[in-house]
């Protein structure tokens, strides 16, 4: 019981880490229709920028957190003048391009990130330190640490704060305008330009937010960070439906359980034919079988495709 | 079908090979040694190939093994080498080989292209082993520093050699030392499922299995994760008293954290993936007491040991990764045949090779008649005090109990 | 390159042979003169290069004709590579010979394509993308895992001593003296390599003019429009998914009779994306564009491999950047560049051409 009640609060926690990254994958494709693969490698930068700002402050005597605060910001804002580069270079003149030309560009902006990230901060592992409280907790049987609760509440708090944005403020209308019928928008006034630069641009502040949030949870930073979390934050806003927030955060949790349950379960359900190695082919398996009856994932609108 | 159409992909085939020749390879020489200057013309040119992955994720670990080989090259240019009779200046030909078995073999038809004398490489068994093919159809010596899978040296190849113990050495002294010395009787056991940490963790669970302990929970995961609640909490569920990791320190650092803050109470044995100074420095307290293995003897109980690791830190201003040791030795042992052979021809120094003694800074390297290292001899560390401390020397004829 | 490609258009029929016959003999001395002045090395190059069209082209045949996209292709490549390999090693102790499991590898391969076409079928865009995707990493992570309980496919360590392809007595792995000259392994791989992707060449094009190849591309272009065309879309689909995995099937199977090694690590995801990369660089659905791309990212990565470290030294007299890291790095730049300035691939088929710029036309974002 004790470890079913752990492998639960383990997917919970892993799938609000998805669902961080997940949400700046829906936000873009709401709003563009384009999947924004270097989104995992601007987690990366975020992570990576961070690092250094603490690294070079923590001997100044500044509070642990102000510390924080400041390489949050610092991250936060290289992020999004890397998203505004990144929308502005490479997905702007290619807004009636054959869909799969931005998708290439986005590659090649992935493999461009990863290697200047390796010339700049090197090939090795680094430590995050650690600068939250990282005490742990008993959940009737179950251990959280702190940072693990933080991750949940800002990932949750995260998508409340998109969907306050969509739903109840002016340049939330103005996405869901530009999403809605782009010519249309124009027509009223909006400035596509202008709202998409700040869609990528707030996707970017939140990737900053989540690399930091993941960095300090595991305590290890990478260049190469960025691809597998951005593979599996993809599937998670698939499995959701992506395009819609609620269904990123909804995918994320469901993919990290998925993910815990099965590598803790998936053994001993199979007579041990199947274990933990088929942890990815189980999470894949439903995520088809989800697609296959609902092809617009979970919760997922119905659209026509785009062309 | 016109033959218009036929003919235009056919001219782009030729077209883009032009092109592509045109982009024209310059020879792969480096610029030479400034310390060797005079007779030239006498000078014996030994080139000597090395190939690890410098790119993508393992690229510390294969600056590492090129740092290491060109060491030796330097040391064996300013301290003047004869072979047969004439000065020999060593050059050192290093590519990259992305850690990706396809390019491994192009890398080593390049090597064979540049007439390399003898290779330093691969990293990895996934690119050692198809290479190995290669340098074996042309006859030339191949040393790997780091390759572990037991396949390697058993497909008959006459120029396979390693400097390094395999998996089966290497596993068979880990579940002793886990058996006898930890007294474990209730093992668990994860693996990265790459071909290091698999080929490691089964030779593991055999040499457990025949030292009478029971493996309670056999879990896995990926060399690209790095969250292992799942599988630890599975684990924790079954109370073993120990916890085997086949893999490297990128996953060996956040799962010894995990397993601190699941509560975990076990032994955590790694092999010689974990054996870095950067687990040390990335897993902070979580690293205390966590043991790891290392092929040869401690490099501070070597002839030459402390002042290769000093050397190298001065060097290139940063410590030893891994297996940077092995590379200089596996040069070193290389250029110790050739002059015992009085030749740098392939074909004259190969058969010396197998019959070479020679002192390393890693072990006392001789072959076997496959080409693995013989007496392996296999170290056991523990973290204490924010440092690898030597427990004790497992195998080979140099067993030593260092305490 | 120009001037010829006019001069094809624009000739005879007797032109157009001269041409042909001037190329085949090109293409037949082609090992011997990269290997007389850029070393053996550049000839297996070539080899890869080959395999790698025979990839792009049957990948082409999904993306390109039929519109779909798939981030799993590589897996097919590794269906071949497996049969070839288990049938043909000390692994399962068969040794079958070349001319029965390379077409077993192919038709296993056309088999998973509509295994894994067939769910596929209602799913659009990125939904299809994604699927494929996990499609792919499902066939790799069973051949990294079918090592235990029973032992298949060995896991990660991969199959090593593979048979190399022999037709009776000759052996693709040895040098031959044929004629008066020394052909090494590599030019007879070569030789092979070049007819197999003359056939798939042959094939394609055939295909593009057909009734299905037309088919198609009317699923490309509209697919309710096309089912209204009486156009039987399910199988037509399929189809496109069986083709295009029988030549990824075929590659693979030549890749591991070469390679003499295979392990799963050599099927992952950027395999995938570099010939998804080949497909749409090069010119999607254009064979000539598929060509193109194919050489161009197996020959550039090394190219700039050699050539930036020298490059450097003349410049700055110095190597300031890694020429390794740099190589990556540019190969990156490459594709933003080229999809900017041609975002249709740097040789598009016509017809795309002019998609194009009515789609330009009718463009609303």
């Amino acid at each position: 019981m004790d470890t079913l009640l752990q492998q639960i609060v383990n997917g919970f926690v892993q799938g609000s880490v998805y669902a961080m990254v997940a949400l700046g994958y829906t936000m873009v494709y709401g709003i563009l229709g384009l999947i924004n693969f270097a989104h995992g490698e601007v987690v990366m930068v975020g992570a990576m920028v961070a690092m250094s700002v603490i690294h070079l402050l923590i001997g100044s005597g500044l509070p642990p957190l102000l510390v924080l605060l400041i390489s949050l910001i610092i991250s936060m804002v290289v992020c999004m003048a890397l998203g505004y580069g990144i929308e502005r270079i490479a997905y702007r003149p290619l807004r009636n391009a054959p869909r799969l030309a931005p998708l290439i560009t986005a590659i090649g902006v992935s493999m461009v990130l990863q290697n200047l990230a390796m010339m700049f901060w090197g090939r090795e592992y680094h430590a995050f330190p650690s600068l939250l409280p990282n005490n742990s907790h008993r959940l009737s049987g179950a251990i959280i640490t702190e940072v693990q609760i933080l991750i949940v509440l800002i990932a949750l708090g995260m998508m409340g704060g998109l969907l306050l944005l969509m739903h109840r403020t002016r340049l939330g209308r103005a996405m869901r305008a530009v999403a809605e019928n782009p010519s249309a928008a124009v027509l009223m006034g909006v400035n596509i330009n202008g709202v998409i630069a700040i869609t990528f641009m707030l996707g970017s502040a939140l990737a900053a937010v989540a690399g930091i949030m993941i960095s300090a949870n595991y305590g290890i930073v990478h260049y190469y960070m960025g691809s597998i979390l951005g593979l599996k934050a993809f599937t998670a806003a698939v499995l959701g439906g992506i395009g819609n927030m609620r269904g990123a955060m909804v995918g994320g949790l469901l993919l990290g359980l998925i993910e815990s349950l099965g590598a803790g379960y998936i053994g001993d359900l199979s007579g041990g034919f199947f274990g933990s190695h088929y942890q990815d082919v189980f999470a894949f398996f439903v995520l088809i079988s989800v697609l296959i009856f609902r092809p617009s994932g979970l919760l997922g609108e119905r659209v026509a495709e785009r062309a | 079908m016109s033959y218009k159409r036929l003919s235009l992909p056919l001219a782009i085939l030729f077209a883009a090979a032009l092109v592509a020749c045109g982009k024209s390879e310059t020879p792969a020489t480096s610029p030479a040694s400034p310390a060797v200057n005079s007779s030239a013309a006498d000078e014996l040119v030994v080139k000597i190939g090395a190939s690890a992955p410098l790119t993508g994720p393992q690229a510390h670990l294969g600056k590492d093994n090129e740092n290491g080989a060109r060491m030796a090259i330097d040391d064996a240019n300013i301290k003047v080498v004869i072979i047969g009779g004439r000065k020999a200046r060593f050059e050192l030909i290093s590519e990259d080989d992305q850690a990706d078995p396809k390019t491994a073999t192009i890398v080593a038809q390049k090597l064979i292209d540049a007439k390399v004398n003898g290779v330093i490489g691969h990293l990895n068994s996934g690119t050692s082993i198809p290479a190995s093919r290669i340098y074996s159809d042309n006859g030339i010596p191949q040393i790997s520093p780091s390759a572990t899978a037991v396949s390697y040296t058993a497909q008959g190849l006459k120029t396979a050699f390693r400097v390094m113990t395999n998996d089966g050495q290497q596993g068979k002294a880990l579940g002793e030392f886990a058996v006898n010395t930890l007294n474990a009787k209730k093992i668990a056991v994860i693996d990265d499922r790459s071909a290091y940490g698999q080929g490691l963790a089964d030779e593991f669970i055999k040499a457990v299995q025949a030292n009478g302990a029971r493996v309670v929970a056999r879990e896995y995961t990926t060399d690209k994760a790095v969250d292992f609640t799942a599988v630890l909490t599975s684990i924790k569920g079954k109370h073993p008293d120990l916890l085997f990791f086949g893999g490297v320190d990128p996953q060996g650092v956040p799962m010894a954290k995990q397993l601190k803050a699941l509560g975990l109470n076990v032994k955590f044995v790694m092999g010689d993936g974990g054996h870095t100074p950067k687990f040390i420095d990335l897993a902070g307290d979580a690293a205390d007491g966590v043991y790891a293995s290392l092929p040869g003897v401690p490099l501070e109980q070597m002839p030459g040991g402390k002042d290769f690791s000093q050397r190298y830190e001065a060097k290139y201003k940063q410590p030893i990764q891994l297996y940077a040791p092995y590379c200089y030795d596996a040069v070193n042992v290389m250029i110790a045949t050739m002059q015992k052979a009085a030749s740098a021809d392939p074909a004259k120094y190969l058969p010396e090779l197998a019959k070479i003694t020679h002192s390393g800074v890693t072990a006392n390297i001789s072959f076997d008649e496959k080409g693995d290292i013989k007496g392996s001899s296999v170290t056991l560390y523990q973290v204490q005090h924010g440092k690898w401390q030597p427990l004790q020397t497992m195998g080979g004829k140099t067993s030593i109990s260092a305490h | 390159m120009r001037n010829v490609l006019k001069h094809l258009s624009s000739k005879d029929k007797r032109g157009a042979w001269i041409a042909f016959v001037m190329l085949a003999i090109v293409l037949l001395v082609l090992p011997f003169f990269t290997d007389a002045l850029f070393g053996r090395g550049w000839v297996r190059i070539m080899d890869f290069a080959l395999l790698y069209i025979m990839l792009a082209l049957g990948l082409n045949i999904v993306v390109g004709y039929a519109g779909l996209l798939d981030l799993g292709y590589i897996a097919f490549f590794a269906v071949g590579a497996y049969c070839y390999a288990l049938l043909g090693s000390p692994q399962l102790g068969l040794h079958l010979p070349f001319w029965i499991v390379l077409p077993l590898g192919a038709l296993l391969a056309c088999i998973f394509g509509v295994l894994l076409g067939a769910p596929t079928l209602r799913l659009r865009g990125d939904y299809l993308a994604i699927v494929t995707l996990g499609f792919g990493e499902i066939i790799r992570i069973f051949l990294n895992n079918l090592n235990a309980p029973i032992n298949i496919t060995n896991g990660p360590q991969g199959i090593s001593m593979i048979d190399p392809i022999r037709f009776g007595e000759f052996s693709l792995g040895k040098t031959h003296e044929l004629f008066g000259l020394t052909f090494p392994s590599v030019h007879l791989h070569y030789y092979l390599f070049l007819l197999f992707t003359l056939l798939v060449i042959f094939i394609s094009l055939r295909l593009e003019d057909s009734r299905i190849g037309r088919a198609w591309m009317a699923i490309r272009e509209d697919e309710v429009a096309a089912e209204a065309m009486g156009i039987n879309t399910r199988n037509i689909k399929l189809l496109a998914f069986a083709m295009g995995a029988t030549f990824g099937g075929l590659a693979g199977g030549l890749f591991a009779g070469f390679q003499g090694f295979v392990s799963p690590e050599s099927f992952g995801l950027t395999e995938s994306i570099t010939v998804l990369c080949m497909v749409v660089l090069g010119g999607m659905g254009n064979i000539s564009g598929v060509l193109l791309g194919g050489i161009l990212l197996v020959v550039l990565p090394e190219a700039l491999r050699h050539g930036s470290g020298p490059a450097q030294q003349l410049l700055f007299g110095k190597t300031l950047i890694d020429p390794e890291s740099l190589r990556m790095l540019l190969f990156g730049l490459a594709l933003i560049t080229v999809m900017l300035w041609r975002p249709a691939g740097l040789w598009p088929s016509n017809q795309r051409r002019r998609e194009l710029v009515a789609e330009n036309d009718a463009a609303h974002l």
